[in-house]
């Protein structure tokens, strides 16, 4: 085993210039032809960037409208403001966020691949995704939907006004890009690991990215034909969800939940990827039962299938129907909790280094932990017909899908970003701006379980004027947020000119997209590496830590 | 071994073998996703099927049975014939392929071609709903939701199998014509033949579903 010491930009500079993928080649034909994984994944990231600001654009004057009881927004407008919000959020960000930018980048680095098995097929995913985006782009434009990111018939079918058949559009066309992202992925995950990259020493982002793989690849499809027959229904004038022809309206809520429940832990598992990389990298632990995590993914994957009339619990269904889903929902929080007690565990006696990745690790640990333990509750068939429609129920999803997983692709992209630019952050700006996002986080939607419980329903414009003070205290939460969201943009973007050299290891973690240069070569290694073991060999006492190659090294 | 051009691997491959075989392995994830996208129609017409029993076995006299048995025939018959061309190109022998694929591509032109023949007597039996449907006695208008069934289902396997003509036709004058199909690597034959085979699988669940359920 040789042994190397981290020395903070070694390499000669000229050198890694003038070999890496971002300078390989660049013309503009270059990196809009790319067959790259790594270029892929930073087109993605323009892509999602862009969304995530317009989506947010949307929430801000929601947030605005809500201040006051009376409101800013006509209610056609906020109507449409939600509507927009959700479908641009769900599809167009976070469903992509970490699987399509970081996934996309470090999956065949992490597995010792030199790219992902079909390349082509993943740049015409990048299109067919801004295909998509130019389709709800225009609906947002000519007026946008108002039926909420739900579609629910009868509001999309007979009483749909507005672009509630572009924006539908747009969901099926971005499902192909989610199912070929998919595919590939879990083709490459099965066939391109490197010699001795056996399943069980898989590092769990890998892990977290297959298994949310598999749910894309088989809930997708399901949703793409509950659009197509819903087109069907609008442009022909039958009545497949119209009761009054034959049809079922509840039809489309099983057929979309089939797929929207599954998409909620689309939007969480590859968040729970990228946490149990940070945490062992900044406690110097091991992660604690790597195995037990490895089953928990997939048993969430698996079950996420089975829970989805959950949201249908005052919807008409069977009561026994309710009573087996409810009992399914419990299951999944069993697999959850061993994921939140094995990071907290892994912290034990750990070396803990507060950098920002490991802070919005934490973050995403503590918020994902108040999420889950909310939706125990709505689980819970009693209590939801209670708060079913109110706004607990929208700051239970926002604790999971925007305070979780937001913060673990923030997190994520602090830790991988000297991998991807070669560049360090400016250390103390990204841990404020974490701390911040945390407060923001809990200070916007907090008050919205109180507001829930106290009965304000969901998809209001207007509300009486007892609930101000707590409208007020989310607006506000809103704003610090939205300050928390925009830092990163200035200072990652500082650092691509300013920052200090990374080196290839500045966190000295063990993967072996870290035993490359920063940023990496175009064909990623040199030579295939040889996995030797498996990930987080972290030995705080001896003061030691080994890569997956198996070298040894001092910190 | 006659092979006019040497073919490498992408460099994410170690060697052709691996890449063959993955791009095979990519295609029956692919065909996982296929599976959900029919079975999630399947699941709506049975939901439907047994909602409404009475008013569907109505409304299914008026499929046109010959039509769809001959074309269950046709298929399962190009499922052979492709089997064959990539024996054929597994022995190198390529006119034999060729001629196994053209084989293959008639009898998927002859599927769509009844196919518009029955789509052509339904238009003039007046069971296209929505556009163009008269209610027959006894169907009440559950029936409709039938041939909604039907149109949704034949025209998406249309189009899946008009795909398949077009990549075998993508085959032919492209892969095979340069010389990219040897006997070491047929692989995207194999691709092409995995898909060609789900989209007759497919048939052989719609063909019940349409024609033969509740007809005594």
């Amino acid at each position: 085993m040789s042994i190397a010491a981290f020395e903070p930009g070694a390499e000669p500079a000229a050198d890694v210039e003038s070999s890496n993928y971002l300078t390989a080649r660049n013309t503009i034909a270059s990196w809009l032809l790319t067959r790259d994984h790594k270029r892929i994944a930073l087109l993605f990231m323009a892509s999602i960037t862009f969304f995530f600001f317009v989506g947010g654009f949307a929430a801000t004057l929601m947030r605005m409208n809500l201040a006051t009881p009376g409101g800013l927004l006509q209610p056609s407008v906020y109507n449409r403001m939600f509507t927009m919000h959700g479908i641009i959020m769900v599809w167009f960000f976070l469903i992509p966020s970490i699987p399509a930018t970081l996934g996309n980048f470090f999956i065949p680095l992490m597995i010792g691949a030199r790219d992902l098995a079909f390349p082509r097929v993943n740049l015409a995913s990048w299109y067919v995704f801004n295909l998509s985006g130019l389709v709800v782009l225009f609906a947002l434009v000519m007026g946008g939907a108002d039926t909420g990111w739900t579609f629910y018939t009868p509001l999309s079918t007979e009483y749909a006004n507005g672009y509630v058949f572009a924006a539908a559009m747009a969901v099926f066309i971005n499902g192909f890009s989610s199912i070929m992202t998919a595919l590939n992925f879990i083709v490459t995950i099965h066939r391109l690991r490197a010699p001795g990259m056996t399943w069980m020493r898989l590092p769990l982002f890998v892990w977290g990215v297959y298994a949310v793989s598999v749910v894309m690849l088989t809930a997708t499809p399901v949703l793409a034909m509950d659009t197509f027959l819903l087109a069907v229904e609008r442009f022909l004038g039958v009545g497949l969800f119209d009761p009054s022809r034959g049809g079922d309206p509840l039809l489309w809520q099983h057929m979309f939940w089939f797929y929207s429940h599954p998409a909620v832990y689309i939007m969480i598992l590859p968040g729970m990827g990228v946490v149990s990389e940070i945490i062992p990298c900044f406690a110097r632990r091991p992660v604690f039962g790597y195995a037990g995590m490895v089953v928990a993914l997939m048993a969430i994957a698996v079950l996420s299938f089975f829970v989805w009339a959950h949201h249908m619990f005052v919807a008409g269904i069977s009561i026994y129907a309710g009573v087996v889903f409810s009992l399914m929902t419990f299951f999944v929080a069993v697999p959850s909790a061993i994921k939140v007690f094995n990071w907290t565990v892994s912290l034990h006696k750990g070396a803990i280094l507060f950098d920002a990745p490991m802070l919005y690790a934490l973050g995403f640990v503590l918020l994902f932990t108040l999420g889950g333990i909310t939706g125990l509750m709505l689980a819970t068939l009693a209590v939801d017909v209670h708060v079913h429609g109110t706004y607990f129920v929208v700051a239970h999803f926002h604790y999971i899908m925007v305070g979780a997983t937001v913060s673990a692709f923030f997190g994520g992209l602090h830790y991988w970003w000297p991998k991807i630019t070669g560049r360090l952050y400016p250390e103390i700006w990204a841990r404020f701006a974490a701390i911040l996002m945390y407060f923001g986080f809990n200070l916007t939607f907090f008050p919205q379980f109180v507001l829930g419980y106290l009965g304000m329903p969901r998809r209001s414009y207007t509300y009486p004027p007892e609930w101000q003070s707590w409208n007020l205290l989310s607006s506000a939460g809103a704003s610090i947020l939205a300050v928390a969201y925009l830092m990163p943009l200035l200072y990652l973007g500082w650092s691509l000119i300013w920052g200090r050299r990374a080196g290839p290891n500045p966190w000295r973690a063990t993967g072996l997209e870290w035993t490359i240069p920063s940023p990496p070569p175009s064909g990623n290694f040199e030579h295939t590496p040889h996995v030797a073991l498996g990930p987080y060999s972290y030995d705080p006492e001896r003061g030691r830590y080994i890569s997956q190659d198996g070298t040894s090294h001092a910190v | 071994m006659p092979s006019s051009r040497t073919i490498a691997p992408e460099i994410q491959y170690a060697s052709l073998a691996q890449q063959g075989e993955t791009a095979q392995i990519g295609m029956w994830v692919f065909l996982v996703n296929e599976t959900l996208f029919f079975g999630a129609l399947i699941f709506t017409y049975f939901l439907y099927r047994l909602s409404y029993p009475s008013e569907f076995a109505v409304a299914a006299k008026d499929a046109v049975l010959w039509c769809g048995s001959t074309n269950l025939v046709l298929l399962l018959t190009s499922s052979l014939t492709m089997v064959l061309a990539i024996n054929a190109a597994a022995q190198g022998r390529r006119s034999e392929m060729v001629a196994w694929l053209i084989a293959t591509l008639a009898l998927g032109f002859l599927f769509l071609g009844f196919k518009g023949y029955e789509y052509f007597e339904d238009v003039r039996d007046k069971v296209v709903p929505g556009l163009n449907f008269e209610m027959k006695p006894g169907e009440a208008p559950a029936g409709e939701l039938f041939w909604v069934f039907y149109w949704v289902a034949t025209g998406l396997h249309a189009v899946h199998l008009s795909i398949g003509i077009g990549l075998i036709l993508y085959m032919l004058l492209w892969r095979i014509r340069r010389g990219e199909i040897t006997p070491t690597y047929y692989a995207p034959l194999e691709v092409v033949a995995i898909y060609w085979s789900f989209v007759d699988a497919v048939w052989l669940f719609l063909y019940p579903c349409i024609y033969l359920v509740g007809r005594s």
